[in-house]
């Protein structure tokens, strides 16, 4: 199925979980926040929560900023 | 950098209930690698610094910033990137979930090529946010209507520009930010366009609370330099400003005394070339003797 992840189109596993995807992704980033369709989802509510086709998924983290 | 002469002890900065001693704040953005961060951190001694909220780089490896801040330091996330008020609260409610606390700047800018914030939704997203808990420091365009506004909606502190992001400019808006500062009881802390530390230290000297800058320190030869000097310059400006520095003048106001020694102020100038006739130059003279002029009687009784 397709997800739309950080606004680029991805190709992954149907009923893939969120926390999948941030392993898959986010491999170094310590610190993600992740958001679905508008909705922040806590990172320990990330394994329960399963994609569906066409999900927009937000993965945020701390960059420098003034 | 704590402030102590005799007979002035400067309080700490209260804002949200925290205390501040040092009065610069720090951005943490433009910097040209992590040593250069870690050092002006260390180096300003700030005790709040901000950081941005970005989509994670899926194809790039990206150092988690938070490993260089001391965790002692007041972490406060900007809404940079906010177009208006909703984008503003959604980013600040994103930055929550880190569980890296709750204070917020909240930054709305719709124009790209000042990047002047937009006060209206500025202070559309500071109610929403107060209201949720959140500790707000909005910065603004430096206008008292607004000013009284973000009071109203609950916000911890106003944050002016000095002048555009990222120009160096200084303290464009100096009138108006003075305006803020006599008339908002809430702390000012001048924010953006800060060039150097001497703009700094001007701010601080008018009675700002507090100076928050980054490009300059990010984008300096030497980062952990500036960091240090603007931190200095702002205590500087601070000390200045609890003494009670004097106010500009028009007119000259002699620092040692005119009066009860070789001349008396109320007496004729003397001429610059006493005696001189027109073309001495020319005739091959040399300079005429220096002619003593006498002091009055006035003068002398005053000694």
């Amino acid at each position: 199925m397709k997800i739309i992840l950080n606004g680029q189109t991805k190709e992954c596993e149907d009923s893939i979980s969120l926390k999948n995807i941030v392993d898959q992704f986010c491999k170094e980033a310590r610190l993600v926040i992740a958001e679905v369709n508008g909705t922040i989802i806590k990172s320990r509510q990330w394994n329960e929560k399963i994609l569906s086709p066409g999900d927009v998924v937000e993965l945020v983290n701390f960059v420098g900023g003034g | 950098m704590p402030i102590s002469v005799a007979a002035i002890e400067d309080a700490p900065l209260m804002i949200a209930g925290r205390a501040f001693k040092n009065r610069f704040f720090l951005g943490t953005g433009k910097f040209k690698n992590k040593s250069d961060l870690a050092q002006s951190l260390e180096a300003s001694g700030s005790e709040l610094v901000t950081v941005a909220l970005r989509r994670i780089d899926l194809e790039r490896h990206q150092e988690n910033i938070l490993e260089h801040i001391p965790k002692d330091t007041t972490l406060m996330v900007n809404t940079s990137g906010a177009r208006n008020a909703e984008e503003a609260v959604r980013i600040a409610r994103l930055a929550r979930e880190s569980g890296y606390g709750n204070w917020i700047k909240v930054e709305v800018i719709n124009d790209t090529k000042y990047l002047l914030p937009d006060n209206h939704e500025t202070i559309s997203a500071t109610t929403i946010l107060a209201k949720e808990g959140f500790v707000v420091l909005p910065y603004m365009y430096p206008d008292l209507t607004t000013a009284r506004e973000l009071v109203k909606a609950g916000a911890a502190t106003v944050m002016p520009l000095g002048s555009l992001i990222g120009s160096n400019q200084g303290l464009k808006t100096k009138e108006f930010i003075k305006i803020l500062i006599d008339e908002i009881d809430l702390p000012i802390v001048v924010d953006a366009g800060l060039g150097s530390p001497s703009q700094a230290a001007e701010a601080m000297e008018m009675g700002s609370d507090a100076v928050l800058a980054n490009t300059a320190i990010a984008t300096a030869g030497h980062p952990a330099a500036l960091a240090k000097a603007f931190s200095l310059a702002v205590a500087a400006g601070r000390l200045a400003y609890l003494g009670k520095a004097p106010r500009q003048k028009d007119f000259a106001d002699p620092s040692s005394p005119l009066t009860g020694f070789l001349f008396d102020p109320l007496d004729p100038p003397i001429p610059s070339n006493p005696g001189r006739e027109s073309g001495d130059l020319e005739k091959g003279g040399s300079t005429p003797p220096f002619r003593f002029v006498p002091r009055n009687r006035k003068a002398i009784s005053g000694i």
